[in-house]
């Protein structure tokens, strides 16, 4: 085995995730384009941007969802398995939210939270429900782990996503406009959930637009156009002195509503 | 309808064959329709092209035709079963096409986000298929499934005339042909026998449609 070989470049200095030169087209769109990007161990990164500027796409290469062309990307000092198995492996490892939830519809609640860890770690039923709940409880949702997520609101279903992909024990966690298709009244309890996991030392890249969340979570802020990262700096250089004129131009969009 | 009543354990027993036979077929052709239908979707390109061959194959074929080859085409080759284990495989072949078409279209009914979530949790594909993907497909998937095997219900007696032996539809020609009795009743006790098969069916399908409507 190579273990010794990961564990000696995993570190805990060296970066969790790690984009280097990576691009991507869809047929003739360009739409990651020379993107590097590392997050630390417990980094808090918060990637905003236009809507159509390649967000999604970058959060979905970082697990495979989305493959790359060109460059490459390392997770813990590992490159990204190809396909089967090696990347169910490694796609256990990283949780992702995203903005529709996405919870399996035929399941209940707590079955949401518990088939990744019976199926793919192989716990035992009763030992993924004691787990299950610890977490569904710390998302606020214990109470209603029979029901089906049709029986919730989008926060709640949110906030199981959360802990669906909390269950799995990822060493970092991707957030694709985990608020956007919330009702504004709920936006702040799930923004409540991932401003504790950032507390808690978990390393997340968000794609938000909550620049509340951003300010108070994050340890750097990306900002995204036509696919490739134009400015980064901490929250507060970002938001009161974004250097390049489509930081400025997007900032004075999104504040003027 | 007295060739009818003087014969009824003849019938009650061509009714049981009849039964049998189309109970092996449903389970064979749910089995083989949904691996096809995996085959369809799967990541690998050979098994969505050999998926997709054998549903243009097998469906644009007669029914008559796979039974022919079934039996007479395969004990020339040497393989040699009864013509009931024959008239299931050939049943089970034609009828997983169909079954397989109808999930396919249940499970393209599913979001795609579904099956993002299982495979970014670290299912693999056929965990994800087996978990979350089919068990949702199924569900919309129930109303062309339940038609494909009523039809199917139905075909078990175009076997049947083919020799499956001891079935309804033997029942009906041994005792027009052989023991002289008229058509008319004979047959009317046949079409009994189907009746009360595909009625049960449907019943029985009213009975899971409402259950999964109540499940979602
Ligand atoms: N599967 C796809 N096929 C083709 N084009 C796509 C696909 N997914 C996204 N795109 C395009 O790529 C661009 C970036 O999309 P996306 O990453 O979703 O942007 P964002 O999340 O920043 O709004 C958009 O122009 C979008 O239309
Ligand atoms: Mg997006």
């Amino acid at each position: 085995m190579t273990q010794s070989d990961s564990g000696v470049s995993a570190a805990n200095g060296a970066p969790l995730v790690v984009l280097e030169h990576v691009d991507k087209w869809f047929g003739d769109l360009h739409v990651l384009q020379d993107i590097n990007l590392s997050v630390a161990r417990g980094e808090v990164v918060v990637v905003i941007g236009p809507s159509g500027s390649g967000k999604s796409t970058l959060c979905r290469t970082i697990n495979r969802l989305e493959t790359i062309d060109k460059g490459t990307i390392t997770l813990d000092g590992q490159p990204l398995p190809q396909e089967g198995k090696e990347l169910a492996r490694l796609r256990a490892e990283v949780g992702m939210v995203f903005q529709s939830f996405n919870l399996f519809a035929h399941k209940t609640i707590l079955e949401n939270v518990t088939l990744g860890p019976i199926k793919v770690r192989g716990q035992k039923k009763a030992e993924a429900e004691k787990r299950g709940l610890e977490l569904l409880d710390r998302v606020g949702i214990a109470h209603q782990s029979a029901k089906y997520p049709a029986q919730l609101s989008g926060g709640q279903q949110q906030r199981v996503a959360i802990a669906r992909a909390l269950a799995m024990d990822p060493k970092v966690m991707l957030f694709d406009e985990p608020t956007s298709a919330l009702d504004p009244e709920m936006i702040k309890e799930v923004l409540d959930v991932m401003v504790d996991l950032a507390r808690q030392g978990m390393t997340m890249v968000v794609v938000t637009h909550e620049m509340g969340f951003a300010r108070t979570a994050a340890d750097r802020v990306v900002f995204m156009a036509d696919g490739a990262i134009v400015e980064e700096g901490t929250p507060e250089e970002f938001f009161t002195n974004p250097r390049s004129e489509r930081a400025q131009d997007f900032l004075g969009k999104i504040l003027k509503h | 309808m007295e060739p009818v009543i003087d014969n009824l354990d003849l019938y009650w027993s061509g009714f049981l064959t009849s039964l049998e036979f189309i109970v092996y077929s449903l389970v064979g052709s749910m089995l083989l329709g949904t691996l096809i239908a995996a085959f369809r979707v799967s990541p690998i390109a050979a098994l969505r092209s050999f998926g997709s061959a054998y549903v243009t194959v097998v469906r644009n074929c007669p029914l008559t035709i796979v039974l022919f080859f079934m039996a007479f085409g395969l004990p020339e080759l040497g393989i040699n079963y009864s013509f009931f284990t024959f008239g299931i495989v050939g049943l089970v072949i034609y009828t997983s096409a169909f079954v397989c078409e109808a999930l396919r279209s249940g499970i393209n009914a599913v979001p795609a986000g579904q099956a993002e979530a299982a495979r970014a949790i670290g299912l693999t594909f056929s965990q994800t298929m087996r978990e979350v993907v089919l068990p949702q497909a199924f569900r919309s998937a129930v109303p062309p499934l339940g038609s494909v095997q009523i039809a199917m219900f139905k075909n078990s007696a175009v076997a049947g005339a083919f020799g499956i032996g001891g079935d309804l539809y033997s029942v009906g020609r041994t005792l027009t042909s052989a023991r002289g009795f008229e058509y008319i009743p004979v047959l009317t006790g046949v079409a009994i026998g189907y009746l009360v098969i595909t009625l049960s069916a449907g019943a029985a399908l009213a009975v899971i449609e409402r259950k999964v409507a109540i499940a979602r």
